[in-house]
């Protein structure tokens, strides 16, 4: 479908939970340093599809899933794949900001820490440099030892944003990352994904459309766990293929 | 208007029963101080026994008061060493809705709901099966078994409600388990310490536990093996005495129970509020 080199490769992934078929036969390859949107109504298996590529939906009790997730070309389900390594390449944005119960600094410096990083101005180098990256430092330099709950929602959610890059993954994974924000909130966090697409791979779960629109380069479009359409935002959104898209785009399904 | 004379009616009643709670605070409190409070001298916080203490002579109840202290705190500390890894287990290391973490969960709440006579009685059983004497280590063993349901079930309802998403942050920062469990343990502190006040307050004022177990002794215990006072057992015996000044030491143990649950109580609020102000 897509001529660019695929980061994520998807091969007929089915889902199980609690005997239910949540996931239909996924196979899509998500391009390299792009912006991929995942769009559908609500329950069509968005976020569950999102949560196959870090492997968190394992966590879960009573999931079966089959079928392949390449990274890299690395299979994420094969039994000698180390799943906190392949953690580790991905950042996660949730719905909701869910800052770490300690305070601003060590928040960002978390997850250099937990991989073995101690020299105190390599971490304020870390920290400084990705609040930066999110532009979150000029508003919090002088209250880094502030609980991070301190901050607003908006600054909570750059803040994770911040957190995650500062492990260096290679992708990036958001999970409708803006709906709990304002849209100021919003603005900047879309111009934020834009920024980051020359060096990241982005997938995004979102359900709306404009923003799907403005961010992304890809759209694949998923109902009721099935893939489809998969193409670039014009082709999906404004010359669907199927009729479902039609639908969905011009309002009629939600 | 019926309608409305109903509606005042059991208003009225409500507000009753509400306050009727204070009320029932106030006068125990009432009661213990009018009756205790005249016997609470120094001597009696800080001498034991002296001969013929119970017929109404001279010392104090201290034994008891060191005694009590010493099965609560061991026995809460046993008490957390082992319900912080069952609570660590299903809520961060079992997948969610595991058999393992289902059965434990139930058999707390049964744990829970026994009499603590019966983990007296249990208790004495297998404190004869390993040849102990009543002792320190029995009472706070068997003091420790009644603990350990009330540390998990109030441990497990904080840990349980914190969101998916924090472990799965953590997660995704390339966190093993353990590190989410470390991040669990810190956005539950408040509930912690309320599990760990909790289980004070039911440790300190027990006394069928340590009935079978833990003896009574008018010394100071100096060592595990030996037996030892304590306050609600002193309470039960100086009660049960026909003299009234026993009687009234009586109230005044129960005085001294009620001020350092009292303490703890407050002392743990105070921290509590202030961790989940700072941290959460
Ligand atoms: N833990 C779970 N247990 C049972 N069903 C689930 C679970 N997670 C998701 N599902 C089901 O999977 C389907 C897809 O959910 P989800 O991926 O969250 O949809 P979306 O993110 O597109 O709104 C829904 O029908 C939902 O009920
Ligand atoms: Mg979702």
């Amino acid at each position: 479908m897509t001529t660019e080199k695929p980061h994520i490769s998807v091969k007929n992934l089915n889902v199980h939970i609690d005997g239910n078929h949540i996931l239909k036969n996924i196979s899509i390859d998500i391009p390299d340093k792009k912006v991929t949107s995942f769009i559908g109504p609500s329950g069509c298996g968005k976020t569950t599809l999102l949560k196959t590529f870090n492997r968190l939906l394992d966590r879960q009790g009573n999931v079966e899933i089959t079928g392949q997730v390449l990274v890299d070309g690395e299979d994420l389900y094969s039994p000698d794949t180390e799943v906190t390594h392949i953690r580790k390449k991905m950042g996660l944005l949730s719905q909701r900001p869910f800052p770490l119960p300690m305070n601003i600094y060590d928040n960002v410096a978390y997850g250099a820490r937990i991989h073995g990083q101690r020299d105190k101005k390599e971490l304020d180098r870390i920290v400084e440099h990705y609040l930066r990256g999110v532009s979150l430092w000029d508003e919090v330099k002088d209250r880094l030892k502030d609980p991070a709950t301190r901050l607003s929602i908006g600054q909570q959610q750059r803040l994770c944003l911040a957190r995650g890059l500062a492990v260096e993954p290679e992708i990036i994974l958001g999970d409708e990352p803006t709906s709990a924000l304002d849209p100021v909130s919003t603005q900047r966090i879309e111009e934020l994904f834009l920024e980051l697409k020359d060096k990241y791979t982005l997938v995004l779960v979102t359900h709306i459309l404009r923003q799907a629109r403005r961010v992304s380069d890809y759209i694949v479009f998923i109902y009721m766990g099935e893939i489809i359409e998969f193409g670039t935002t014009e082709e999906v959104l404004l010359n669907p293929r199927e009729k479902l898209t039609k639908d969905y785009v011009k309002g009629y399904i939600s | 208007m019926k309608r409305k004379l109903e509606e005042q009616f059991f208003k009225f009643l409500m507000i009753l029963c509400t306050l009727s709670i204070s009320g029932i605070l106030l006068m125990i409190i009432w009661t213990i101080t009018s009756k205790g409070a005249g016997s609470l001298t120094w001597d009696i916080v800080s001498k034991i026994p002296e001969g013929g203490f119970y017929i109404g002579k001279g010392g104090g109840i201290l034994n008891a008061i060191i005694g009590s202290i010493y099965i609560t705190i061991g026995a809460t500390i046993l008490g957390l060493l082992v319900s912080i890894p069952v609570v660590l287990y299903i809520n961060v290391y079992a997948k969610k809705n595991s058999w393992l973490a289902t059965t434990t969960r139930l058999t707390s709440d049964i744990l829970f709901g026994i009499p603590s006579i019966v983990y007296g009685a249990f208790g004495f059983t297998i404190m004869i099966y390993f040849g102990l004497k009543t002792s320190l280590l029995a009472g706070t063993i068997t003091v420790t078994l009644l603990v350990i349901p009330i540390l998990v079930r109030t441990m497990d309802e904080v840990f349980r409600v914190v969101p998916e998403d924090i472990g799965n942050a953590v997660y995704s920062l390339g966190g093993t388990r353990w590190e989410t469990a470390k991040i669990m343990i810190r956005q539950c502190v408040p509930g912690i310490i309320t599990a760990i006040l909790l289980s004070f307050g039911r440790a300190i004022g027990d006394a069928a536990c340590v009935l079978f177990t833990a003896g009574y002794t008018d010394s100071i215990p100096t060592s595990l093996d030996q037996p030892t006072a304590t306050l609600p057992l002193a309470i039960f015996f100086q009660l049960s005495s026909p003299i009234e000044e026993v009687q009234n030491r009586a109230y005044a143990a129960a005085l001294i129970l009620t001020i350092i649950v009292l303490i703890i109580s407050f002392t743990a609020k105070y921290f509590s509020k202030k961790l989940s102000k700072n941290k959460i």
